[in-house]
């Protein structure tokens, strides 16, 4: 569904990406792991075209998205969870959602929204409240609400665990697997978070210094004994 | 934003500060105020201390130590005044102040107030003040400045985009009225679109060159552009009459009928005495009725994808992009739209002058606009209504003051900020609630595109 081919990303004259290929097949849930710095979050930038990759090609369903801006790929059916939540924090709850389904779920808004209040039913306690109000938990569920309002087919969530009490982490990533078994939602998953991200995705790459060092699946990962030194023991 | 959770502070966590708590530590206040007090000397040195007088061919230094030490004196005593206050705030709050309460029932009951000072504002020329052609016309530059505060309340306050160049969408229009008229003899009533249509224009061609820019560049090339539209309007001889200004342009008529004496006139249509108050009144009701439009229009498109969106950009471009928004269409629209009613209301200064030069349309003017957006509260409706009067009555009111009104002028508007440094209504009402008190659903979603 989605493939990544020997992408390189520049940040002036620092190269963030060194050639990265990894494809995310369709109903998979696939996370990329590594730590700080590694270059997670610009490769999912990458995929979103902000930045451009300087050489490679990404392909969504087949199609060269490379090129595509930005706002152009809600209407392909990619969704965005962004690094650090950003969230309308003067808007309110429901604001935030109606934000999300702008370009394409506005005909079938109510529908969506059960569902989405459903999968979050504390979103639902707090839909006249404003994003700025909420806890970072509430927060964060709100801004992966937002992004399935419009209805993706790839569901890219950035760091969700980032700041959230380890509680809080379980019960987003539960929605995360729920979401993904009951709608048959393709999702890539970037995290530092390398435990949970593990025992919830079907596969996993890992980057280290913009290049993927290492794939295969879940299980497999989880019980490497290298993975477990570098991204497990270490206090997280 | 004084919301219930300023109740929760009590308790002994009050931080380190405990020497505050009870007594005030004087020795603290005195010293600031000492400091404070030296800057003004040094300040009022020069400025108030010491005076060049021309006496016959000669030019002699005064000194003037009784206005020095009164400056040095006030300053030390209004930081003393100022720092007790300041004190006194920093305990735990019991709440809300009443101030805060106030303006918070002016914000909920904002449909009722709305509706009651627009009757007011029908009825006005009707009542004994009708009759003053003073209070008419100070009412009516009070619309000419609401109205431009609600346009420039689309870029600045629901689009986030700091203008300081408003005032060039102003002049556009001015001009773009009195050139017609003078030249082709064309009405206001067909010039009127056409000025905001250009004023329109002009907002996409600033719109263009600034998409990347944020805050503080943003500003500073809006500034120039404001700048840069005076600087042509000044030399630009040939077509604008550079700084002689354009005289002679065509007064108002009742939809094609004139305001003068005689037959087949406004008056004697209406089997009135001619009054030169007709046209005053008519003109308050055309800057009336384009106010209550531009008012309208930005509530419907805050509910719209348009509006939601030049909201949610404000917030975060970013997640605009992964939403779906293209900001550049986003921005555009904004500026085009805020441009596009500065040039309604130009058009309208033009007309009812009778007279325009580029000395209207200084950076001043600018600033005056954005002064009313920011002080009502950025967004607020209601509070550029509220500003708009501070800013265009305070002064009037003053003016038995003479010269000290702007300095009043100028204290009251740094108190309010003080007071309420978000604005006077700094709350943003949602655009769509679950369970209004009406029991109504108000969701406005459009199907596709926009």
């Amino acid at each position: 569904m989605l493939e990544v081919r020997g992408v390189h990303t520049f940040y002036g004259q620092i190269e963030a990406l060194k050639g990265v290929d990894i494809s995310v097949e369709e109903g998979e849930i696939v996370t990329l792991i590594g730590s700080n710095g590694a270059g997670k979050t610009t490769l999912l930038m990458t995929i979103c075209g902000n930045p451009r990759a300087s050489r490679g090609q990404v392909l969504f369903e087949g199609e060269d998205i490379t090129q595509v801006p930005t706002h152009h790929l809600v209407e392909r059916g990619i969704a965005q969870s962004p690094e650090g939540r950003r969230i309308f924090s003067r808007m309110t709850v429901m604001e935030n959602l109606q934000m999300g389904a702008l370009r394409t779920g506005a005909a079938h808004f109510d529908k969506d929204l059960d569902m989405v209040f459903d999968l979050f039913p504390r979103l639902k306690e707090r839909r006249d409240q404003r994003g700025g109000t909420l806890s970072g938990g509430e927060q964060q569920m709100l801004a992966i609400a937002r992004a399935l309002m419009s209805r993706p087919r790839l569901l890219l969530l950035d760091e969700p665990s980032l700041g959230l009490a380890p509680m809080v982490v379980r019960q987003i990533f539960d929605v995360i697997r729920e979401i993904n078994r009951s709608e048959g939602m393709t999702v890539f998953l970037v995290e530092q978070n390398a435990f949970h991200a593990l025992k919830l995705a079907h596969r996993a790459y890992v980057m280290v210094n913009g290049r993927i060092t290492l794939a295969g699946t879940g299980a497999e990962l989880l019980a490497n004994p290298e993975i477990r030194a570098a991204y497990l023991e270490g206090g997280h | 934003m004084a919301g219930p959770e300023a109740n929760v502070t009590a308790g002994p966590d009050s931080d380190g500060r405990a020497p505050m708590q009870g007594g005030i530590n004087l020795a603290e206040v005195v010293k600031e105020s000492a400091i404070a007090a030296g800057i003004a000397g040094l300040l009022s040195l020069p400025l108030l201390g010491l005076h060049a007088a021309n006496v016959g061919a000669q030019l002699l230094l005064r000194t003037r130590w009784e206005l020095f030490f009164a400056a040095v004196a006030v300053v030390f005593v209004g930081r003393f005044v100022l720092a007790l206050f300041r004190d006194r705030r920093k305990r735990p709050s019991h709440g809300p102040s009443a101030f805060d309460r106030t303006l918070h029932v002016i914000h909920e009951r904002m449909l009722v107030i709305g509706i009651v000072a627009l009757v007011a504002a029908v009825i006005l020329p009707f009542t004994e003040w009708g009759g003053d052609r003073y209070i008419i016309y100070t009412a009516t530059t009070f619309l000419i400045y609401v109205m431009l505060g609600w346009g420039l309340n689309i870029v600045v306050g629901l689009a986030g985009l700091l203008d300081l160049g408003y005032v060039a969408f102003y002049a556009v229009g001015a001009y773009c009225y009195a050139l017609i008229a003078t030249h082709f003899g064309w009405s206001f009533w067909v010039v009127l679109p056409l000025s905001g249509l250009f004023a329109a224009f002009f907002g996409v061609i600033l719109g263009f060159p600034v998409l990347r820019l944020r805050g503080d560049y943003l500003a500073i090339v809006t500034l120039g552009f404001g700048e840069i539209v005076r600087v042509i309007l000044i030399n630009w001889y040939d077509v604008t009459n550079g700084p002689d200004g354009i005289i002679g342009i065509p007064r108002i008529t009742f939809f094609g009928i004139e305001f003068r004496r005689g037959e087949g006139t406004f008056a004697d249509l209406f089997g009135l005495d001619f009054s030169a108050l007709h046209v005053m009144v008519f003109l308050y009701f055309v800057i009336l009725v384009l106010a209550v439009i531009t008012n309208l229009f930005t509530q419907r498109m805050r509910k719209l994808p348009t509006g939601r969106a030049w909201e949610a950009l404000r917030e975060d471009e970013i997640a605009c992009r992964s939403l779906g928004i293209n900001p550049t269409n986003v921005k555009l629209s904004a500026f085009a739209l805020g441009a596009m009613f500065g040039g309604f209301a130009g058009s309208f200064f033009s007309v009812r002058a009778g007279f325009i030069s580029p000395e209207s349309f200084t950076f001043i003017e600018s600033a005056i606009i954005l002064a009313i957006v920011v002080l009502g509260g950025m967004g607020s409706q209601l509070g550029v209504v509220i500003a708009a009067a501070f800013v265009v009555v305070m002064p009037e009111v003053f003016r038995q003051f003479e010269q000290y009104r702007m300095l009043m002028f100028g204290g009251a508007m740094v108190l309010i900020m003080v007071w309420r440094p978000r604005g006077l209504l700094a709350f943003r009402s949602p655009t769509i609630l679950m369970h209004p008190k009406d029991g109504k659903k108000t969701i406005v979603l459009k199907k596709e595109g926009a």
